[in-house]
């Protein structure tokens, strides 16, 4: 036999437990202090963190004066929010000068609205087509004579006093849902095979693109009198509706060809060879795969949209942000140190509410309709 | 029976109206005929109105004084300036706050874009928070949030608060000192540009070498040190001095310094703030873009850390990053037209504003203000044209 090097006689001593890979010490070990500078990063961003929070609370709710205060306490030294303030005008930030007998004609809107726009959200909820028919189509109208009156014996209320909430919301509701097909007729425009449409098409989103909306507005507030026939006036509101729709449209055209030049030719020769005109092509085959693509881009759009709505002022319409500037400047009654400061942080909390939401629900509708990639 | 002959010329057998060609004339015929019908009827109608109101049309008004105040100018400005004079001053002063927003912006943008990809949880969380909240409030309120609740907030002039460097904010504006450099200043100058000069020289010379040898040279350290080490000497040699014009609180101002207005500060915050939201993004989605496997291809042909991120990674995440962002400045170019809703005289506010409501020529006004914002756009899209072209992936 031969010999055997070496036999271990004595047991080796048990190792220690591996490092815990799941729990709150092992999730801080890996985001937190993995390595000496990650540990820097997070002293830093504590630190960071105990110097701006305790302040921001106190400003929002510590020291903030409640919806039931008064102007005194917020003129109080280290008074923080005014809530009491925006509490006391929110009607003017919701309707503005809309007479307060009929506010009634614009709840009855929000909530018309709210009832046919959640269930199109909800994909499951049946109907969609009757649904979207309403809304679409009957609620705009509805809408209108419910606001501006003239019929049934309601109350004529001209839209130069519409205001706050209420005009932020109808712009942007009537620009989205106008803006969206224009955008897709732009971009099969552009894609065109006939040169003058194209041209036409490229010319217009072009030159949109190229110029802030802020002169878009002017040109429609300033110039569309001129070029309008003698006597014929175009009402302020109309006037910032064109305006900012024809400006997104020629954004989403963008976008949606995007979506357009992602579709592999291969589609558009199937869609021909089963026969399909150029209007079937588009809508059965084409359009669907192409605005899926770009569900993110559109939604950015509105987002946008919904943001710019903030510069119709330049056409004289006080929108959300306007109400509260303008009750900011002339509310003198309410006036302290962060009353102004309070209102701006009031409106930045509406249109974030709203934006955020948009975004996720984007985030939303990607993930379900991602089928092609789903495996 | 017969047989059809096939061929090329044989005719489609199908009625004139659904021949495609035939539709596509038609189509287009109406189309241009509507289009032609539309801008008749807009000139005629603005023709009548025109005359109806006795105003007169042309750009003679150019040549006239402008009589109104600009309170910030790059160019010398009076009130018996032309109009012409006024233009000028505005596009300077977009270009002005655009510029500064710009590398401001980018700086920004680039760190919190990379902070949201940080794998420290706390860091990662802060940026994203940035990014939601900035992006989803419009320009306009977080201006005016900068402008009424914050700058015009504080305290008046008498109460300036002090910051460092005998730098004072007030009501009116951020004081800072401003810089003389003296005649020897001019040689420091010349040393800068020799400097630079240098830099390009070295790269130059170390991409030949490496392409002939394969060794390297640290381009990046070594031009560093020659980009600070040859101005200061020749500052030292030269002789000259920079002195600092304090700004002073007197009866009723400051004087001297350098006098930031709140309107260009607040302008420039706003644009900064929120256009790096969009910048962070922009370079998050570039990285992220970047397939994994490149990044392991690099470890496997053994390059280091560095040399991975800076060979591999970033050129091919900046050929992602690079459209996108140069449309991000082109919107804040085009977001500094905000401006004239708080006061700061940029070219919307100078000569969409004031000028046109002094000679009520709107036409002509708001032509030369689009002309403006679309020679940008141009001088944008084809940098980015050219710059797609140089980097598309040629396929074979």
């Amino acid at each position: 036999m031969t010999d055997i090097g070496f036999v271990r006689s004595d047991m080796v001593s048990a190792r220690p437990a591996p490092h815990r890979t799941t729990g709150a010490v092992a999730w801080a070990r890996k985001n937190l202090f993995s390595t000496p500078l990650d540990t820097g990063l997070t002293i830093l961003g504590l630190l960071f963190l105990a110097w701006i929070v305790p302040p921001l609370f106190g400003f929002f709710i510590g020291n903030a004066v409640g919806p039931n205060g008064t102007v005194e306490q917020c003129r109080m030294e280290n008074a923080g929010a005014c809530w009491a303030y925006i509490a006391a005008e929110m009607e003017f930030f919701i309707y503005g000068f809309y007479d307060i007998p009929e506010h009634w004609r614009p709840n009855i809107v929000f909530a018309l609205g709210a009832l046919l726009f959640v269930p199109l959200l909800i994909p499951k909820a049946p109907f969609k087509r009757t649904n979207a028919v309403l809304f679409i189509v009957v609620y705009p109208i509805v809408s209108y004579f419910l606001l501006a009156g003239g019929v049934f014996g309601l109350k004529v209320i001209p839209t130069e006093k519409w205001g706050g909430l209420l005009v932020t919301l109808i712009i942007s509701v009537i620009g989205i849902t106008l803006s969206f097909p224009l955008g897709v007729i732009l971009a099969l425009g552009r894609q065109s095979q006939l040169p003058i449409i194209k041209t036409v098409c490229v010319g217009f989103i072009e030159l949109i693109r190229a110029v802030p909306l802020i002169t878009i507005l002017f040109m429609a507030s300033i110039m569309l009198p001129l070029f309008m026939p003698q006597g014929m006036t175009v009402d302020k509101f109309l006037r910032a509706i064109v305006g900012v729709t024809l400006f997104t449209s020629a954004y989403m055209a963008e976008v949606v060809r995007g979506g357009l030049q992602a579709i592999p030719r291969g589609q558009y020769e199937a869609a021909s060879a089963l026969g399909l005109g150029y209007w079937k092509r588009m809508w059965f085959i084409i359009l669907p795969q192409a605005l899926k693509h770009v569900i993110p881009g559109i939604v950015n759009n509105f987002i946008s949209l919904f943001k710019d709505t903030s510069l119709v002022y330049i056409v004289g319409m006080k929108d959300l942000l306007e109400a509260v500037k303008t009750k900011n400047d002339t509310a003198l009654e309410w006036q302290s140190g962060n009353t102004a400061t309070t209102g701006y942080i009031f409106a930045a909390m509406v249109f974030w509410v709203f934006c955020f939401g948009m975004s996720r629900y984007s985030i939303y509708m990607e993930r379900r309709l991602n089928t092609g990639y789903k495996r | 029976m017969t047989t059809r002959e096939l061929g090329h010329d044989a005719a489609p057998r199908v009625s004139f109206f659904n021949d495609p060609k035939i539709r596509g004339y038609i189509y287009q015929f109406v189309v241009a005929a509507i289009l032609v019908g539309f801008i008749a009827w807009i000139i005629g109608n603005t023709a009548a109105n025109l005359a109806a109101q006795n105003k007169t049309t042309g750009f003679d008004f150019l040549w006239k004084t402008a009589g109104f105040d600009i309170s910030f100018s790059l160019l010398p400005w009076t009130r018996a300036s032309y109009y012409w004079e006024a233009f000028l001053v505005g596009i300077l002063n977009t270009m002005l706050v655009a510029f500064i927003g710009i590398i401001f912006a980018t700086i920004l943008g680039f760190t919190i874009g990379i902070a949201r990809l940080s794998s420290n949880f706390i860091v990662s969380s802060l940026a994203t928070v940035y990014v939601e909240v900035i992006r989803n409030i419009p320009l306009l309120l977080q201006l005016f949030f900068w402008y009424f609740a914050v700058l015009k907030a504080m305290p008046a002039v008498r109460d300036s608060i002090m910051l460092p460097f005998d730098s004072f904010i007030n009501q009116r504006g951020i004081m800072v000192p401003r810089p003389i450099p003296d005649e020897q200043f001019g040689f420091t100058w010349i040393g800068i540009a020799l400097a630079i000069a240098a830099v390009i020289a070295l790269r130059i010379w170390a991409k030949r070498r490496l392409e002939a040898t394969g060794q390297r040279f640290p381009v990046f350290l070594t031009g560093l040190a020659i980009l600070i080490i040859v101005p200061t000497v020749v500052f030292a040699v030269s002789g000259a001095s920079v002195s600092f014009e304090i700004p002073v609180l007197e009866r009723f101002n400051f004087k001297g310094g350098l006098q930031i207005p709140p309107e260009f500060a607040a302008l420039l915050f706003g644009l900064t703030i929120y256009t790096a939201a969009f910048i962070a993004e922009t370079v998050r989605g570039g990285i992220q873009a970047v397939n994994h496997g490149q990044t392991e291809a690099a470890q496997s042909l053994g390059l280091k850390e560095n040399d991975r991120l800076r060979l591999v990674i970033i050129p091919q995440a900046m050929r992602v990053i690079i459209p996108p962002l140069t449309s991000q400045y082109l919107n804040l170019t085009k977001n500094s037209s905000l401006g004239a809703a708080i006061g700061y005289q940029e070219l919307f506010n100078v000569f969409g504003g004031t000028s046109l409501n002094q000679t009520g020529r709107a036409i002509e006004c708001i032509a030369m203000v689009m002309l403006v914002y679309l020679t940008f756009s141009l001088l944008t899209s084809m940098f980015m044209n050219w710059y797609n072209a140089r980097v598309a992936l040629v396929e074979r």
